[in-house]
C-alpha cells in the first residue's frame, strides 16, 4: 500500500486532489499510535503527517502556539515547558492503553479532540484549538480560525475539524491557546468511599469556589471503597489555602490524605492515560461521557450484566470501563445504559473483528446522522478521507 | 449607509396577506405582530443606523410552534430572521422586507438546574443575566458576561458566540455550552449534546455556536454553571505610554498569572468614562489597565502583590488597589459604561477586531492615524489579555457625510486587525456590518467551504440570508 508523506500543504493538496480524481480511498494518519481505534476501514493508500513537523509560531506572552500537524505532542510540550507553559487540556497518551509505539502527533490531538482530567476546568482540546489549516477532500487548502483566542468571524470550522478523526480533512497546521504551568499541585485523597459517596464528594468539591482541576474516583477491586482524588493547582499560597478549605468542606468524609510531588503526578498520569485499566490484558475498554450525577447509574447498569471494571474521571462524568472482549464486547449493555442515563459510549479498545461488526461510536439520531452525512459530503464529496472510520458511510 | 441589502423578492411581498394568514393559523393571535406600528419595534437591533421593516413578526412560546412556523416558511419560500433581544451590535437581527422575524424572547423559563452536575437547562429566550440570577441563591453563576447581559438572550449569545470581560479565565459561550434543542428550517427538531461533556460524533454544537442564526433556531440550551469565586478585587495602573501598558500586560502573563479580567483604556476613553462615572481614574495618563483577580482575601492579596511588583519596572504613574466594595464597583462602573458614556458626548460606531497582543502599540498608533485622516476622534477600550479591541469611532450624525467617514475608518481599522494577524470580530459577530469585509480575512476557498457547510442546513438560503457572507459569489452545495 502506498504511504504518502507530504512535506507541506501544497504536496498534500496534490496527493488528495489526485486521490479524489481517481477515487483512491485514503487512510489519514500521523504516526499511527492510535491506529487500533475507531472502525477498521478498507483503504487503498495512506496519507501521513509524519514529514510535516515543527513549531511554526510560539508567542508565550500571547499564550499561543502553532505547529505543523505531524509535530510530536511531546515536542510541543517540551517547548512550552521551557517557558513555564503547557497545553491546558492535558492530552491523554493512548499508547499504554493500546499497546502501540511511536510519537503521537499534535495533529491527532486536534483531530480526535484528545483531553485529560483538566478538561472539567480548562475545557477540551477543541476549546483550546483556535486555528486550523487543512486540505479537504477536494484537495483544497482551507483555513479557519487563526492565532487569536477571541474570534467569531464566520462559521467555526475549527470545532468541526476537532474530533472529526480525519474524515473531513487532512490537518496541516494547528494553533492552540496555552496556559502557564501551575507552580504547585496537591491532591486530596479520600479513602473508603463507594461510587455514590465518591461522586457526591467530587460534586461538592467541584461545586465549591476552590477551582478543582482534577476529580477522579478509582474503586477498589472488591468494590468496598476506593480512592477519591481531588486535585488543586496554582500558586503555593493559593493551593495551601484552598486545600485547607476543601478539607473543611469535606470533613464528614474521613480518611483523608494529601498527596504531592512525583507520586501524585504519576497517579494523575495513570488517570489521564487510563492505565489504571491496562493490566487487564485482552479485555475491551469503553469510554463513556455522561452527566456526572449519572456516572454511578451507568456503572451499576453495566455491572449488573457484565464482568466489568471501571473508574471515573471528570467528577463522575467520564467512565473508563473494561469488559470481556468476546461477543459484542458489552456494546448492547453499554448502549442501553447511555440511552437510559444520557451521554455516549465509545469502544476504545477491542479486537479488529469486534470493532468491524459493531458501532464503535455512539449511534446518532436520524436527524443528526442526516446532518453528519451532509457535512461529510460538503468537505469530502468523493468520500475518500478515512471512509468509515467513525460511522459506516461517513 | 454603505451596507446593501438584497433586493426584496416582489413575489413574496405580493403574498404578504396569504403568509400572514398562514402564520395566524399556527400561533395565537397575540403572538403574531402585523401592524406597521408594532412591527417598527423590530426594524433594527443594536446597529440602529440600519432599518428594514419585516413582513411580520412571530413570537412563539414553544419548540413545537417554532417548528410549525419554520416548516411553513420552508414550504412557502419565506425568509426568516431569528431574533433574541435585538441587542446585536453588528446588525445580526436586522430584518429584511421580504422576511419574517421569529423572536424567541417569550420562551424565557429555566427548565431544570442541577447544582450537583453543574448544568442548567433553559429556554433560549432567557436573558444572560436571568440564568445567573436563577442559580445565584446557591452561589453559582453563568460565566460569559457580555456588557448587554441584562437584556441579551442566551439564544443571541449562542448565535454570536458572545464573550465578555471575564473570558480570559472562563472562556466564551462555546466553552460553556453543553447542548441545544434546535429547529431546522424544515421543522425537524434536533437534540445536540446534553448534560454530558463533548460530542459523540462531529462537533455540530461547536458549529452551531456562532453561526449567527443561519443554521437553525435554538429553542433550548444546556449551559454549564459555575460556583462563583469567594471574592474579586480590581487594581488600576496608569501609564505614560501605551507601550508600557502593553509590555506590562505581557509581563503579567509571562509570570504565569491569568487575571480574571485585564482591561485597557486609552486617554480619551479614560476621560469620557471618568466624567460620567467618577470612578477615580487618573486623568494625566495615556493608558490605563484594570486588572482584576479572584479568590479569598488572602489569595487576592498575594496575587495583587505579585502584579504590583511586575508593574513597577514599567513606572506606572498611578497604582491603586481597590480598598472596598464601593471602590471596586466604581472602577467597573467606569469601564462598563464606556459605550453609554461615549454616546453622551458623540455618536459612535463600536468596532470589535482582535489582534495579537504584541501588536498593541503599533495598532493603537495606526488607529489614531486612520481616524485622524478622516477628521474624526476615537476612544479605545480593549480586553488586553485576549487582544479584543473596541475602538469607538466618534462622529456627529448631524454633519452630512460623517457617519460614512466613520464607517470607512472602521473598515480600515478592521483591515488593519487582519493584516497584523488578527480577525474582523472577536465577540460581536459579522452580521451585516462586517459581511463585505469577509474577503479580507478569508480567501474564496475558505468562504466556499463555510458556505457548503451552511448549505447542508439551509440549502435555499432562507435563514438570516443577508448576513455573514458577501452577497456576491454565494452558493449552497
Amino acid at each position: 500500500m502506498t504511504i504518502h508523506t507530504p512535506r507541506d500543504e501544497q504536496d498534500a493538496s496534490i496527493i488528495i486532489r489526485d486521490a479524489a480524481d481517481k477515487g483512491t480511498l485514503l487512510n489519514v494518519s500521523g504516526n499511527g499510535t492510535k491506529a487500533p481505534m475507531g472502525r477498521p476501514n478498507q483503504t487503498d493508500a495512506s496519507i501521513s503527517s509524519a514529514a510535516m513537523t515543527g513549531i511554526t509560531l510560539y508567542e508565550p506572552a500571547e499564550l499561543v502556539i502553532s505547529a505543523r500537524s505531524g509535530t510530536p505532542v511531546l515536542e510541543v510540550m517540551r517547548v512550552l515547558a521551557a517557558k513555564g507553559q503547557e497545553l491546558p487540556f492535558e492530552p491523554m497518551d493512548y499508547r499504554s492503553l493500546l499497546g502501540t509505539k511511536g510519537d503521537p502527533t499534535i495533529g491527532a490531538v486536534a483531530a480526535m479532540n484528545i483531553s485529560g482530567p483538566r478538561r472539567i476546568m480548562a475545557g477540551a482540546a477543541r476549546d483550546s484549538l483556535i486555528g486550523v489549516r487543512f486540505v479537504n477532500g477536494r484537495g483544497e487548502a482551507v483555513k479557519s480560525g487563526g492565532r487569536v483566542m477571541k474570534n467569531v468571524t464566520g462559521l467555526d470550522l475549527v470545532k468541526l475539524m476537532a474530533g472529526s478523526w480525519g474524515t473531513l480533512g487532512f490537518l496541516t497546521e494547528v494553533t492552540f491557546k496555552v496556559l502557564p504551568k501551575p507552580e504547585r499541585m496537591a491532591t486530596l485523597v479520600i479513602r473508603g468511599l463507594d461510587d455514590r459517596q465518591a461522586i457526591e464528594a467530587l460534586s461538592m468539591a467541584l461545586g465549591s469556589p476552590f477551582d478543582v482541576t482534577g476529580a477522579a474516583h478509582i474503586p477498589d477491586r472488591d468494590r468496598r471503597g476506593g480512592s477519591t482524588l481531588i486535585r488543586l493547582e496554582g500558586f503555593r499560597v493559593s493551593v495551601d489555602y484552598r486545600m485547607n478549605e476543601l478539607k473543611r468542606l469535606l470533613k464528614r468524609f474521613r480518611f483523608m490524605d494529601i498527596l504531592e510531588g512525583n507520586g501524585a503526578e504519576a497517579l494523575w498520569q495513570s488517570v489521564r492515560d487510563a492505565s489504571v485499566l491496562t493490566d487487564q490484558g485482552g479485555r475491551a475498554v469503553w469510554r463513556v461521557s455522561t452527566a456526572p450525577t449519572k456516572g454511578p447509574d451507568v456503572a451499576a447498569h453495566v455491572a449488573q450484566s457484565l464482568d466489568a471494571q471501571w473508574f471515573y474521571d471528570w467528577g463522575g462524568g467520564l467512565l473508563w470501563i473494561s469488559t470481556p472482549a468476546d461477543g459484542d464486547a458489552g456494546a448492547s449493555i453499554l448502549r442501553e445504559a447511555t440511552r437510559t442515563y444520557g451521554g455516549h459510549a465509545t469502544l476504545v479498545r477491542a479486537p479488529t473483528e469486534v470493532r468491524s461488526t459493531l458501532d464503535v461510536f455512539e449511534p446518532q439520531t436520524d436527524a443528526l446522522m442526516t446532518l453528519t452525512r451532509g457535512i461529510k459530503a460538503s468537505f469530502d464529496p468523493a468520500g475518500i478521507l478515512n471512509p468509515g472510520r467513525m460511522y459506516a458511510g461517513i | 449607509m454603505t451596507i446593501a441589502f438584497p433586493k426584496p423578492d416582489q413575489a413574496v411581498l405580493a403574498r404578504r396577506r396569504e403568509i400572514v394568514d398562514g402564520l395566524g393559523r399556527l400561533v395565537a393571535s397575540e403572538a403574531l405582530i402585523v401592524s406597521e406600528d408594532e412591527r417598527r419595534a423590530f426594524e433594527t437591533d443594536g446597529l440602529t443606523a440600519y432599518r428594514q421593516m419585516p413582513l411580520a413578526v412571530v413570537l412563539p412560546s414553544t419548540t413545537e410552534e417554532v417548528s410549525a412556523i419554520l416548516r411553513f416558511c420552508h414550504q412557502h419560500g419565506v425568509k426568516v430572521v431569528p431574533r433574541g433581544a435585538g441587542t446585536s451590535l453588528c446588525g445580526g437581527a436586522i430584518p429584511q422586507e421580504d422576511a419574517i422575524v421569529l423572536g424567541v424572547a417569550k420562551m424565557n423559563r429555566v427548565l431544570d438546574v442541577s447544582f450537583e452536575g453543574r448544568t442548567a437547562r433553559v429556554q433560549a429566550g432567557i436573558t444572560n443575566l436571568g440564568i445567573s440570577q436563577a442559580v445565584a441563591h446557591e452561589g453559582f453563576f453563568y460565566a460569559p458576561d457580555p456588557s448587554s447581559q441584562l437584556a441579551c438572550t442566551i439564544a443571541g449569545n449562542i448565535a454570536m458566540n458572545s464573550g465578555g470581560a471575564h473570558c480570559l479565565k472562563y472562556g466564551v459561550t462555546t466553552n460553556n455550552l453543553l447542548g441545544v434543542t434546535m429547529v431546522m428550517l424544515d421543522g425537524t427538531v434536533v437534540e445536540i449534546g446534553g448534560e454530558h461533556l463533548d460530542a459523540a460524533g462531529y462537533d455540530i454544537l461547536g458549529l452551531v455556536c456562532g453561526s449567527e442564526g443561519q443554521l437553525g433556531v435554538v429553542t433550548e440550551a444546556v449551559v454549564r454553571i459555575l460556583r462563583a469565586a469567594e471574592g474579586a478585587r480590581p487594581a488600576l495602573f496608569g501609564f505614560e505610554k501605551a507601550e508600557d501598558a502593553g509590555a506590562c500586560v505581557a509581563a503579567i502573563i509571562g509570570a504565569g498569572i491569568i487575571p480574571v479580567a485585564l482591561e485597557y483604556m486609552d486617554k480619551p476613553a479614560i476621560q469620557i468614562c471618568e466624567a460620567f462615572a467618577h470612578a477615580g481614574y487618573p486623568l494625566d495618563v495615556e493608558a490605563m489597565l484594570i486588572v482584576e483577580v479572584e479568590g479569598s482575601d488572602q489569595e487576592i492579596d498575594d496575587m495583587l502583590r505579585r502584579i504590583v511588583a511586575i508593574a513597577e519596572p514599567f513606572k506606572p504613574k498611578t497604582m491603586k488597589v481597590s480598598q472596598s466594595e464601593a471602590e471596586s464597583a466604581a472602577i467597573w462602573k467606569g469601564r462598563k459604561s464606556a459605550f453609554g458614556a461615549t454616546g453622551r458626548v458623540a455618536d459612535y460606531i463600536c468596532m470589535d477586531g482582535t489582534i495579537p497582543t504584541g501588536q498593541l502599540p503599533y495598532v493603537l498608533k495606526r488607529i489614531d492615524e486612520i481616524v485622524k485622516s478622516y477628521g474624526l476622534g476615537v476612544a479605545n477600550v480593549f480586553h488586553a489579555g485576549d487582544g479584543n479591541l473596541h475602538p469607538l469611532v466618534m462622529f456627529n450624525t448631524n454633519v452630512p457625510g460623517e457617519m460614512e467617514k466613520a464607517e470607512k475608518a472602521g473598515e480600515d481599522i478592521l483591515r488593519l486587525c487582519v493584516e497584523v494577524g488578527g480577525c474582523l470580530t472577536g465577540e460581536h459577530g459579522v452580521g451585516i456590518e462586517k459581511r463585505d469585509l469577509m474577503t479580507h480575512q478569508f480567501n474564496p476557498i475558505d468562504l466556499e467551504q463555510q458556505m457548503r457547510v451552511r448549505g447542508v442546513f439551509d440549502p435555499g438560503w432562507l435563514l438570516n440570508p443577508a448576513k455573514v457572507f458577501p452577497l456576491e459569489g454565494r452558493f449552497a452545495a
